[in-house]
């Protein structure tokens, strides 16, 4: 069996279980705080699927201070990945505000319960 | 210093709104005048650089904006190969036409609209943010650049539905709307991380050059239409629309409407310019009237049972989307053939057209709602009666928009529509009569509305209104001028805005 | 209601802000030599403001200052990029030369030099300032609704 080729895919397996896991509990969920902590949990792995992404082989981190060498990864895949995590911590922070306004309205943070928009 | 102010139009269009919504808490710790002043004064500046670039497009043509490089160099030459850059052409110079217009009639408005509200500060500064996400989406030539600017539209615009919480339900429709975004945004992400990982550049222009059918590329197609159609509000994937337009406050929906048709905007271009002839746009082309049609059709049946009156709007909205997306497929379906240059070019144009018909009359139509929800308080059909007699003026906006929306003549409605009536005739004679019947349906609706509202005797609870005041009414007025404007002079409209932007989504093969 | 902790916590806190402060200005100031830079330096120092809510339950009549500089730090970051429009916006006019931040970069692997990078730096600590007021303030609302939830629950159960 060719052991390189199967260890150079484990990033991007990894990758689509976390995206599933976080996609089922999203789906499938009805406590309010799982269903955001699912979102949590695919966002992560969208962003290590962007980092997985800038890999070559033998190359190091791109940073100039006390490098061991030269050779480099390009830090395009590197600076997508950072504007990504500042994007989630935000919508993070507003999805959590709008549980606790809920909860004040609601009593209830349990989907069944919120639904008095049909009218 | 010699600034040429028309070669850094595009950068300071977006420049100016950030750096007024940023500046607001700070002039607003010293008066409260000052801070509705600046509001004001962002809105006309960002309206000064926009004609500015809009007229260097129409008379010049296009060019790209590369930041932070040494020089404005073209496309693909130079430092624009990692760099962001935005892209000045007929499309952005339309959408920001339409955002605003749509916005400064909507400012306006809300300067009385929000006078009882608390937290004011935060209501400005989420404005200009939504302002300049929208406009940084159409702007952009950049994949990723785009979610960014996807995210703060998404971000403000939710935070805005859920402006008036002192009532549970703008929360409960402001939270459906974010977690449902925020998943789109991560699928997006996704099928960034599938183009990139193949070539290696995320330039709309150069991914263009490179781009072939792999089966990859057919994935990342795949979810890049799924997520735009969530955005722009097309069936099956429209829940998120009707809550939140009728839960946002009157002049946040009149914006909203335009945040919505942004997705329109982008999806036009990565289907057009991106892919291009690189896949099958025959089968493409199907999907996209498939979604047309099914919008149409169910926006304005379930419009037909609704009891609220904003409620009922949205679903108008939902089924006016598919007039566009309809419009556009057929120009897709036959791209590349000979009948392209027969009804193809003239059905794009129906399409884009009634883009900016849409934005304008539907802004106008939530505004006259949000003006009998402020008099009376009250948002069901049954419950209002006889404000005829009252609102003289604001009957006189309903039925402008009214009529426009059901395509009579000689309202620009009917200009559109017949374009796209006229050229998917020739594409295919049933896809025709389904939009003739829609428009009907559209007509019967709205009927309905405006008899129970405005017509018959005063109901007793609702006998003490009166007319809307001034600032509200000239909002209006501005949209209303607009649709009149485009009623009378359609052809003018169509080559001077709509023909560069049906030009500038030129296919690279 | 008072929810403060004890002497003892409140001492101790006084005496751990000055280190993680200081570590989150380092981490501010290096974003352009090493892994760091505005944001992640930021939320280190919001993590202190964290400390400080918890301990001493309140965090006084601060709000409207942290409203402020929030609002400031973005203000100064967009002017900045605004100053450099005589070539494009955004454009490092500050790099190579001379003045702030202005020194030259020597090829290869080197140790870092802090005073190169031009503008860089800067808009690193204005984006810094504005994380952190705008993380502790996001705390202190959350922590707002908590201590109001709590204190319904406390009364009910005496």
């Amino acid at each position: 069996m060719n052991w390189e080729a199967i260890l150079m895919t484990i990033p991007y397996m990894t990758v689509v279980i976390l995206f599933m896991i976080g996609l089922f509990t999203v789906l499938f969920k009805k406590n309010l705080i799982k269903i955001i902590m699912g979102i949590a949990i695919m966002q992560n792995a969208a962003n290590l699927f962007l980092v997985s992404l800038a890999y070559r082989r033998g190359e190091y981190a791109p940073i100039f201070t006390s490098a061991e060498s030269t050779e480099m990864v390009m830090p395009t895949a590197h600076a997508l990945t950072l504007t990504s995590i500042v994007i989630g911590l935000a919508t993070t922070a507003l999805l959590l505000s709008f549980v606790i306004m809920i909860k004040k309205h609601y009593g209830s943070i349990n989907t069944d319960d919120v639904r008095r928009c049909k009218e | 210093m010699n600034i040429d102010i028309v070669q850094h139009s595009p950068a300071l269009i977006l420049a100016v709104p950030l750096l007024f919504a940023f500046l607001t808490p700070i002039v607003a710790r010293i008066s409260e005048k000052g801070r509705d002043a600046i509001f004001f004064l962002g809105l006309f500046i960002m309206a000064f650089f926009v004609s500015v670039m809009a007229y260097e497009v129409y008379t010049v043509g296009g060019w790209s904006y590369v930041f932070g490089g040494g020089t404005v160099t073209p496309n693909g030459t130079g430092s624009s190969f990692f760099r962001i850059l935005f892209v000045a052409d007929g499309i952005s110079a339309m959408a920001s036409i339409t955002l605003t217009i749509s916005a400064i009639g909507a400012a306006i408005y809300s300067y009385k609209f929000m006078e009882h509200d608390t937290g004011l500060n935060k209501f400005n500064t989420l404005f200009l943010l939504m302002i300049a996400g929208v406009n940084g989406m159409v702007l952009t030539g950049d994949l990723f650049n785009l979610f960014v600017w996807f995210e703060v539209a998404s971000v403000s615009s939710a935070a805005l539905i859920a402006f008036k919480n002192y009532e549970g339900e703008a929360v409960e429709a402001a939270l459906k709307y974010m977690i449902l975004s925020v998943v789109a945004g991560l699928f997006f992400l996704l099928s960034i991380g599938f183009l990139y990982g193949q070539y290696g550049v995320l330039n709309f222009q150069l991914l263009a050059e490179n781009i072939t059918g792999t089966n990859l590329d057919k994935i990342a197609l795949t979810i890049l239409v799924v997520v735009l159609a969530l955005k722009a509000g097309a069936v099956p994937l429209h829940f998120i629309i009707p809550d939140a337009y009728s839960m946002a406050p009157g002049s946040v929906t009149a914006v909203l409407v335009v945040a919505s048709q942004a997705g329109l905007w982008v999806l036009f271009r990565v289907v057009f310019t991106l892919y291009g002839l690189a896949v099958n746009t025959f089968t493409l082309g199907w999907i996209v009237i498939v979604l047309g049609i099914l919008s149409m059709f169910i926006g304005v049946t379930m419009a037909l049972v609704q009891k609220t009156v904003k409620r009922l709007m949205a679903y108008h909205a939902i089924s006016q989307t598919g007039y566009m997306l309809l419009g556009v497929g057929v120009g897709l379906a036959v791209l590349g053939q000979p009948e392209m240059d027969i009804y193809g070019r003239l059905a794009m144009e129906g399409g884009i057209f009634h883009i900016i018909n849409h934005a304008m009359y539907k802004g106008l139509l939530f505004m006259t709602a949000g003006v009998i929800i402020y008099e009376t308080g009250k948002r069901k059909l049954d419950e209002l009666g006889g404000l005829g007699h009252s609102m003289k003026w604001t009957m006189v906006f309903f039925m402008i928009g009214a009529l426009a929306i059901a395509g009579i003549p000689p309202f620009n409605g009917f200009a559109s529509k017949l374009m796209i009536y006229k050229s998917v005739y020739s594409f295919n004679p049933l896809l025709s009569i389904i939009a003739m019947v829609v428009s009907i349906l559209t007509l019967a609706s709205f009927v309905k509305v405006f008899h129970s509202i405005f017509m018959g005797p005063k109901d007793e609870s609702v006998s003490k209104t009166t007319e809307a005041p001034k600032p509200m009414l000239l909002g209006m007025a501005i949209l209303a001028g607009v649709v009149i404007l485009f009623s009378l002079f359609p052809g003018l409209v169509v080559s001077t805005i709509v023909e560069p932007a049906v030009e500038a989504l030129g296919v690279i093969v | 209601m008072n929810w403060k902790m004890s002497r003892i916590v409140r001492t101790v806190t006084n005496f751990l802000i000055v280190p993680i402060i200081v570590y989150g200005i380092y981490l501010v100031l290096h974003g352009h030599l090493t892994p760091g830079g505005g944001f992640q330096g930021g939320a280190v120092i919001a993590s202190s403001t964290a400390l400080l809510i918890i301990a001493y339950g309140t965090l006084g009549e601060h709000e409207k200052d942290l409203s402020s500089v929030e609002a400031l730090g973005l203000t100064l970051f967009i002017l900045i990029a605004l100053l450099g429009i005589g070539t494009t916006m955004f454009y490092n006019f500050l790099a190579g030369a001379g003045g702030v931040f202005g020194g030259t970069i020597p090829e290869g692997i080197n140790p870092g030099y802090i005073n190169t990078g031009g503008t860089v730096p800067l808009m690193n600590i204005f984006v810094g300032l504005e994380v952190t007021a705008a993380l502790s303030l996001i705390i202190w609302m959350m922590s707002k609704e908590t201590f109001v939830i709590n204190s319904e629950k406390k009364e009910v159960k005496d």
